[in-house]
C-alpha cells in the first residue's frame, strides 16, 4: 500500500458520514498518525447523496486536492449503488464495504465486477438494535477498522466516548459503542 | 520541557479558537458560508462566558464592518470574519477602516463571487479588496490559519503599523478540512499579543479627537500617501513578528517561502492551500532530478516586491498560478504584480500566467506536474504561452 491511506465515504446527508470520517481521523491522530478529513459540500439537503473523505498517513499531509483513487470505499446506504458510481477511481485491489443485509457475493453480482475486495455488514440493522435509530455511521466505522486494521477497536471506542460525551445521552453513547463492537465482529468477507 | 498540545480541528473552528484565545473586546459579525462556523463557534464561547467579548450580531456585513470601525475607533481590540459576497458588501467600509488606521483583524474564508452562485473557494473576494489598504495574509493549512491570527493582531496593533489585517484561507478546502494543529496555552497567546494600547480613543474625553473628517484638495493626497507608506513599512514588521512567533513556537513565518528553490530553474508561484499540493509535486520531480522549485506568497499586501525579485531573478521560467481572474486582461493579479516587479531587471525569468481553481475547481498534483512540463517546453522555445486556464473545459 502507498504511504497514505485514502478513504471515500458514500452516504445520504444525515446518515453521519462526516462524523464517521472525522471520528476515524481523530482516532488515527490519537494513535500518532497524520490525518485530514473533509466532506464534499453541495446543496445540502437531508437524503441527498454525499461524499466524505479521510486521509491517514505516517507523514504530514500537505496535499489539498480531493481524493480520486481511494484505497477504500465505504457505502453507508446501499440504495446509492447504481445511482452514484461508487467504483469511481477505485483500483482493482481496492476495498468496498457496504451497509446491507446481502452477502458480499450478492453485492459483487449487482456491481458486476470481478476484481476488488467486497465486504458487507448490516449496519442499519445493528444501529436499530443498539442505538434505536437507523444511523449506520458508527457501525460502518467498526466494520472498516476490522477490514483495514489501521487503528485498534479499543482506540476507536475510547475516542468515540471522548467525542460524544456531553453531546449525547449516556445510553446513546453506549449504543454507539455496542454498534461499533458488533459491526467489528459481524462484517462479512467473501 | 513544555508539552505540545495537538488537536484535530477544522479551519473555521481553529479560527474561532484563535479568536477565543485573543479574547478581543468586540466582535461584530454576520455569518456567511464558508466562514459561518467562525462566528457560530465564537458566539458559543460568548454564550458560555468563555470570553469577555462584546459580541454584536448585526444585519449585514456592511454593518459588521461599520460596527468594527466604531469599536476600533473607540480604542477596542476588534475582530470579525466573512467571505465572498460578505466581503464585497463591506467594500466601502474596508477603505475607511484602513484609512482611519484601525487595527481590525478579519478572517476571510476565500470564496468565489456570484454570479453564478457558488459557495466554493477561490481568491476573487480577497483580490477585490487588494487595493483597500489592508494587509493581506494567506494561510496554506489549518495550522497557518491559527498561527496567522495571532500574528495579525500583533502586526495590526504595532504602533508603526496601525492597519487592519485580513487573514485569508481557502473556502471549504481549508475552512472545512479537519487537520492536526499544535495549539498554544491562553497565557502564551496573551503574552505574545500583549495588552492593546490604542494610540487614540474616541472615548478619551481628556484628549478629544476627530475621526473621519473632511480632507479636500489641499490634504487628502497627503493622507493617502502617508497611508500607503504605512502599508509598505509594515513589511519588516510582518517579518519581525513572524520570527518572534517562530522563536515562541518553532513555526517561523516570512512574507514568502522558498521551497526547494536552490538551483531551481522552473518555479511555480502559488498562494494558500495549493502550495501544499505543489510541495508534493516539487518533491516528486526533484526525486527525478529535475531542477524545480516552489515560491509561496504568504503576504500579498504589502506586496513583498524585493523578496520576490531576489527569489526569482535566477530562475529560467516561472509559472504564476492565480486563483482569481482579471477579466479582459492577460493574467491574474499575482501575475501582474510579479511581472511588473521584474520589469526593470535585465536578468529575469520568462513568466507564464495561469488561472486555476475558480469556484472551487480542484487542482491536483497532475495539474501541477503538467504546469512544470509546460514550463520546461517554454524554456526551449524561449517565449511564454498565452494565459492558460488549468482544468477548464473550453
Amino acid at each position: 500500500m502507498k504511504d497514505m491511506l485514502e478513504i471515500r465515504w458514500h452516504a445520504r446527508a444525515g446518515q453521519g458520514a462526516k462524523t464517521a470520517s472525522y471520528l476515524l481521523a481523530e482516532t488515527a491522530m490519537e494513535a500518532g498518525k497524520y490525518i485530514q478529513a473533509f466532506p464534499e459540500y453541495g446543496p445540502e439537503r437531508t437524503g441527498a447523496p454525499m461524499k466524505a473523505y479521510t486521509r491517514i498517513s505516517d507523514k504530514p499531509i500537505r496535499i489539498h486536492s480531493q481524493i480520486y483513487n481511494p484505497d477504500v470505499v465505504v457505502v453507508l446506504d446501499k440504495s446509492l449503488i447504481g445511482k452514484v458510481n461508487i467504483l469511481e477511481g477505485l483500483p482493482s485491489e481496492g476495498i468496498i464495504i457496504v451497509n446491507t443485509t446481502q452477502t458480499p457475493k450478492e453485492v459483487r453480482a449487482q456491481l458486476d465486477i470481478s476484481d476488488r475486495k467486497i465486504y458487507t455488514v448490516d449496519a442499519t440493522g445493528i444501529a436499530l438494535e443498539t442505538i434505536g435509530r437507523p444511523i449506520p455511521n458508527t457501525p460502518m466505522l467498526g466494520a472498516l477498522i476490522k477490514v483495514v486494521p489501521i487503528i485498534s477497536l479499543e482506540d476507536v471506542l475510547t475516542q468515540l466516548k471522548k467525542k460524544f460525551e456531553g453531546r449525547f445521552k449516556p445510553e446513546v453513547i453506549e449504543g454507539n459503542l455496542n454498534a461499533i463492537k458488533r459491526a467489528y465482529e459481524e462484517v462479512k468477507e467473501e | 520541557m513544555k508539552t505540545v498540545k495537538r488537536i484535530a480541528i477544522e479551519g473555521n473552528e481553529a479560527a474561532a479558537l484563535a479568536f477565543k484565545q485573543v479574547n478581543p473586546d468586540v466582535v461584530a459579525a454576520y455569518p456567511i458560508t464558508p466562514s459561518t462556523e467562525v462566528v457560530q463557534k465564537f458566539s458559543e464561547y460568548v454564550a458560555n462566558g468563555e470570553v469577555d467579548t462584546e459580541f454584536v450580531p448585526v444585519e449585514s456585513e456592511h454593518s459588521a464592518m461599520s460596527a468594527c470601525i466604531g469599536a476600533a475607533a473607540a480604542g477596542a481590540r476588534v475582530m470579525t470574519s466573512t467571505a465572498s459576497q460578505g466581503l464585497a458588501l463591506m467594500w466601502e467600509m474596508l477603505y475607511i477602516a484602513s484609512a482611519l488606521r484601525l487595527p481590525i483583524v478579519m478572517t476571510v474564508s476565500n470564496r468565489a463571487l456570484s454570479a453564478p452562485i457558488n459557495i466554493h473557494g477561490d481568491h476573487s473576494d480577497a483580490m477585490g479588496a487588494r487595493d483597500s489598504g489592508w494587509i493581506q495574509i494567506f494561510s496554506e493549512n489549518v495550522q497557518e490559519i491559527y498561527d496567522n491570527i495571532f500574528q495579525a493582531v500583533k502586526i495590526a496593533e504595532n504602533p508603526e503599523v496601525r492597519l487592519p489585517v485580513m487573514v485569508g484561507y481557502d473556502g471549504f478546502i481549508t475552512s472545512h478540512s479537519e487537520e492536526i494543529i499544535e495549539i498554544l496555552d491562553d497565557e502564551v497567546v496573551q503574552s505574545f499579543i500583549g495588552k492593546y494600547k490604542p494610540a487614540y480613543s474616541l472615548l478619551d474625553v481628556d484628549n478629544p479627537i476627530s475621526v473621519g473628517p473632511l480632507a479636500l484638495t489641499d490634504s487628502y493626497f497627503e493622507f493617502k500617501v502617508a497611508q500607503a507608506y504605512a502599508l509598505e513599512n509594515s513589511l519588516p514588521i510582518i517579518k519581525k513578528v513572524g520570527k518572534e512567533y517562530g522563536d515562541l513556537t518553532g513555526r517561523y513565518y516570512d512574507v514568502i517561502e522558498k521551497y526547494k528553490m536552490d538551483g531551481a530553474e522552473y518555479v511555480v508561484v502559488a498562494m494558500s492551500s495549493t502550495v501544499g499540493t505543489a510541495r508534493e509535486v516539487v518533491d516528486a520531480l526533484r526525486e527525478k532530478g529535475l531542477p524545480v522549485g516552489l515560491l509561496k506568497i504568504r503576504v500579498f499586501r504589502p506586496f513583498p516586491t524585493e523578496d520576490i525579485i531576489n527569489a526569482l531573478k535566477d530562475v529560467k521560467v516561472v509559472g504564476i498560478l492565480d486563483r482569481s481572474m482579471v477579466p479582459g486582461s492577460f493574467g491574474g493579479p499575482l501575475y501582474h504584480e510579479i511581472t511588473s516587479a521584474l520589469y526593470h531587471f535585465e536578468k529575469r525569468p520568462i513568466a507564464q500566467p495561469y488561472v486555476y481553481g475558480l469556484g472551487g475547481r480542484d487542482i491536483t498534483t497532475q495539474h501541477i506536474e503538467k504546469v512544470f512540463e509546460e514550463l520546461m517546453e517554454i524554456a526551449k522555445k524561449g517565449k511564454p504561452n498565452p494565459l492558460t486556464y488549468i482544468g477548464v473545459r473550453e
